[in-house]
């Protein structure tokens, strides 16, 4: 394998009106993998923020929230089961808070994800080398927390599957990584027994439509160094527009495009330790804080493997 | 290998995905009516307005042996003869009910047109105009009073309609298609009701005629209802087209009566002036009183605050006003204080329980409201109760009439004393659902609630406790929620349920027990 290091890290995706996780470099969203019998555990943070939103297509301001924030703390784990096959697991603790306005903030423990990571083809191609990655996940939530307090909700309650595909073409140490996710999303239950999208509803549960990604990352990948720029989109299949003045929904169309960068530094004075960090900015979405997102994390590689233990 | 790992994780994805997930209402799949008592009396029952049953004039049906009826019935045999899964899914609606089903439509077009205008340019706020319902911001904003008002005038309407209708029914007794030719299929259950005219159609007609008032956005929409109703009615073998004609036209025409009414009954005014708004203000002032203000940025205009000046269905104004308890706590005073501390200690650091019960009960901007949420659970009940269409309509005149002059009642007494919410006395009060826009003392939804689980305990008493703990559970939810008061959910839980047994000594008197 091109790297034999975890590089990234993962955080299960919060939709709310915040795809900040979108554009993070996550073992789940990266061409690399970790070698067999090799454990990353590592710990992240994650500030987004937003004082815009756009309600269905209008985008807006809103004096009653002002400036609505969202951290994360996230703990990780990607697994080499074989050096082309790791299994990422990870869970964040999430808080919410806006500035202005009287709705009262939320925390909380979120969903736990886990991916299978499958390097599923790797062959030289030109004067690189090209790579297919095959991947499924799920997650599911962990505690209780209400998903029908939007924005302020920690997450949406939803159990998830997903299917993805990557591809990666690294030419010397320049590369670029294209990957397609759908994702199904189970239907919720909420506190109330009815409620109106297009239409009233005399149920507590909501139907939730499925979503679809695409994530393109490009840039510069050494063993010291992943300095990449990224590209991300998310789409939501169904769902309906935030009526004007209303609130936010868990069943809403919330779609987003955004722009960041991110990088990992591999430290050299203790094997296996790395930082993290970046930044992303939503340049366009449907019923989505406008948000500005800011991550950072550290890593830590524990070799289980016989060659390890012998030495 | 690696390949044999990774497909139960691909299959399950494929089987996931391959499951249906839509969702059914929990009355979309109800048998049709079929009543343990007709109600054939009902035309003596005693209606809100009408001063006779027969105070709107219906000719004499032509006789059943007629060409006129004959022709009658080839149209409706010529319906049966290619009916579609569409057709059939109609008349499978609405024979769960015409009352119930209108109720529905009726809290769906609340809960759309429950939404408070987007602020202007300048941070003033465009009000929604009658005389312009299809230019933002639409008319109307179903705000709870709104709301109130126009579940009452729409039951109360169907009601004294029905009443009417079952008045020709007995008067001139003609039999149902179905009984006249066997070769007619019926998709209805059965009974001897006199079909002329058609309570299907008195209920289309009458509830659309109030819905030109009420929501004139929607009058295409509702017109499309009305002949759904109206063709399903037919199809089913219930009613031939004479009866739907009388009926639809006996139906309007009382409705003509309630809109009239409505016209005169103060509603149209309840919004105020800069004048009114300041004079709320200055007045608590004068009393020594911090007076409220709006949460809202920009500072929105109190809702609806002349309101307590609605002409009510179940009292005069004399009596609305002794139904105005004493004061709150001064704002000023130790009480006030306490009250505070007891509501941010509730709110500090909220349970999920907590969460749950707030948001099951908060019924606010985007709801049906909370007369819609008790709508919604006498609805329920009466289902398995299988009243009969003119009861249904009695019932829920009686729960919405009570709502609306808790309504009433309750917006004369916020207004009265322009109470300031907790979060204004203690900024750092956080709620658990958005703050409603208008003054504190004393809580709305202890007040629907008092006034419906008494009415509603009385129509199913073997239900009254049960209604009781729930009217208890929403009272509760806006001093956990951080919205109100303990004084505020307490007292207003006491003048709710005077207001119910308004309804109830009203419904002893009816003629209907």
């Amino acid at each position: 394998m091109l790297n034999p290091f975890l590089k990234k890290y993962i955080l299960p995706a919060l939709m709310l009106l915040l795809p900040a996780s979108l554009l993070r470099a996550q073992t789940d969203e990266d061409a690399i993998m970790m070698s067999k019998k090799n454990l990353c555990i590592g710990g992240t943070y994650m500030h987004s923020s937003w004082d815009h939103y756009w309600e269905g297509t209008f985008k807006r301001d809103n004096k009653n929230i002002g400036t609505m924030s969202t951290q994360m703390f996230g703990l990780m784990g990607t697994y080499g089961i074989t050096k082309k096959l790791n299994v990422i697991v990870g869970a964040p603790y999430v808080t919410t808070h806006v500035t202005a306005g009287t709705l009262h903030d939320q925390h909380g423990i979120q969903d736990l994800s886990a991916w299978l990571k499958w390097l599923a083809v790797e062959q030289n191609a030109g004067n690189g080398v090209l790579s297919l990655y095959v991947l499924g996940g799920g997650s599911i939530p962990l505690t209780n927390y209400i998903a029908d307090y939007l924005p302020l909700s920690i997450g949406l309650q939803s159990k998830t599957l997903s299917g993805r595909l990557m591809v990666d073409y690294q030419v010397g140490k320049f590369f670029a990584t294209l990957s397609g996710t759908y994702t199904w999303r189970s239907n919720i239950k909420i506190d109330r027994d009815a409620y109106y999208t297009t239409s009233l509803h005399l149920t507590n549960e909501v139907e939730m439509p499925d979503m679809t990604a695409v994530n393109f990352r490009t840039g510069y990948r050494s063993d010291r160094w992943i300095i990449e720029a990224v590209l991300a989109n998310m789409t939501t299949r169904g769902g309906f527009d935030i009526r004007k003045n209303d609130m936010p929904f868990p069943s809403n169309r919330m779609n987003a495009t955004m722009a960041g960068a991110h990088f990992k530094y591999n430290f050299t004075f203790v094997d296996g330790l790395s930082l993290t960090g970046g930044g992303s900015y939503t340049v366009a979405g449907r019923n989505v804080g406008q948000s500005t997102n800011f991550d950072a994390g550290v890593f830590y590689i524990l070799d289980f493997s016989s060659k390890k233990k012998k030495k | 290998m690696r390949i044999k790992i990774f497909t139960p994780s691909v299959a399950a994805l494929l089987v996931m995905a391959a499951c249906n997930k839509s969702v059914s209402d929990r009355t979309a799949n109800l048998p049709p009516l079929s009543p343990a008592d007709q109600d054939v009396n009902a035309g003596s029952w005693k209606p809100m307005l009408l001063s006779r049953p027969d105070t709107f004039a219906v000719a004499a049906p032509a006789a059943t042996n007629s060409t006129g009826y004959a022709a009658d019935l080839n149209e409706l045999k010529g319906y049966q003869k290619g009916m579609t899964d569409a057709q059939l899914g109609t008349i499978k609606y609405w024979s769960a009910g015409g009352v119930l089903r209108w109720n529905e439509i009726m809290r769906s077009l609340v809960a759309k047109y429950n939404l408070p205008p987007y602020q202007n340019s300048d941070t003033s706020y465009p009000i929604p105009s009658s005389a312009n319902p299809f230019a933002y911001p639409y008319f109307p904003f179903a705000n709870p009073p709104y709301a109130a008002r126009a579940y009452a005038y729409v039951s109360a309407a169907q009601y004294d309609a029905l009443v009417a209708c079952w008045y020709y029914k007995n008067l001139y007794k003609r039999p149902a298609p179905y009984k006249t030719d066997s070769s007619i299929r019926v998709y209805v259950t059965k009974t001897d009701l006199p079909s002329y005219p058609s309570e299907a159609a008195v209920l289309a007609g009458v509830t659309a005629e109030m819905m030109k008032l009420l929501f004139p956005d929607e009058i295409a929409s509702i017109q499309q209802k009305l002949q759904e109703q109206e063709l399903a009615a037919i199809m089913s073998g219930a009613a031939t087209r004479s009866d739907i004609t009388a009926g639809e036209a006996l139906g309007r025409q009382v409705a003509q009566l309630f809109t009239a009414r409505a016209r005169t009954d103060n509603a149209g005014k309840a919004v105020g002036t800069q004048a009114d708004w300041n004079k709320l203000k200055t007045t608590a002032q004068a009393k020594d009183q911090l007076p409220w203000l709006s949460l809202e940025t920009p500072k929105r205009p109190p809702m609806l605050p002349l309101f307590g000046r609605v002409k009510c269905f179940l009292f005069d104004s004399a009596t609305l006003i002794s139904l105005r308890p004493g004061p709150p706590p001064s704002t000023g005073s130790d009480s006030m204080k306490n009250a505070t501390a007891e509501v941010y200690a509730k709110i500090k650091s909220p349970t999920r329980d907590q969460m749950k019960l707030v948001q099951y009960w908060a019924d606010g901007a985007g709801t049906f409201t909370p007369p819609g949420h008790w709508n919604a659970i006498a609805a329920e009940d009466f289902i398995k109760k299988n009243f009969s269409e003119v009861r249904w309509a009695r019932n829920l005149a009686l729960l919405n009439c009570a709502e609306m002059d808790a309504a009433v009642s309750c917006w004369d007494i916020k207004y009265y004393y322009f109470n300031p919410r907790p979060s204004q006395m203690n900024s750092e009060i956080k709620t658990l659902t958005g703050i409603p826009n208008f003054p504190s003392y004393v809580s709305g939804h202890s007040m629907f609630s008092g006034a419906a689980a008494t009415i509603l305990g009385h129509i199913i008493p073997e239900r009254a406790s049960a209604y009781m703990q729930m009217a208890q559970d929403a009272t509760n939810s806006r001093f956990v929620g951080g919205i109100h008061y303990k004084v505020d959910c307490e007292v207003g839980m006491t003048v709710g349920k005077n207001i119910g047994n308004y309804a109830v000594l009203r419904a002893t008197k009816d003629g209907a027990e």
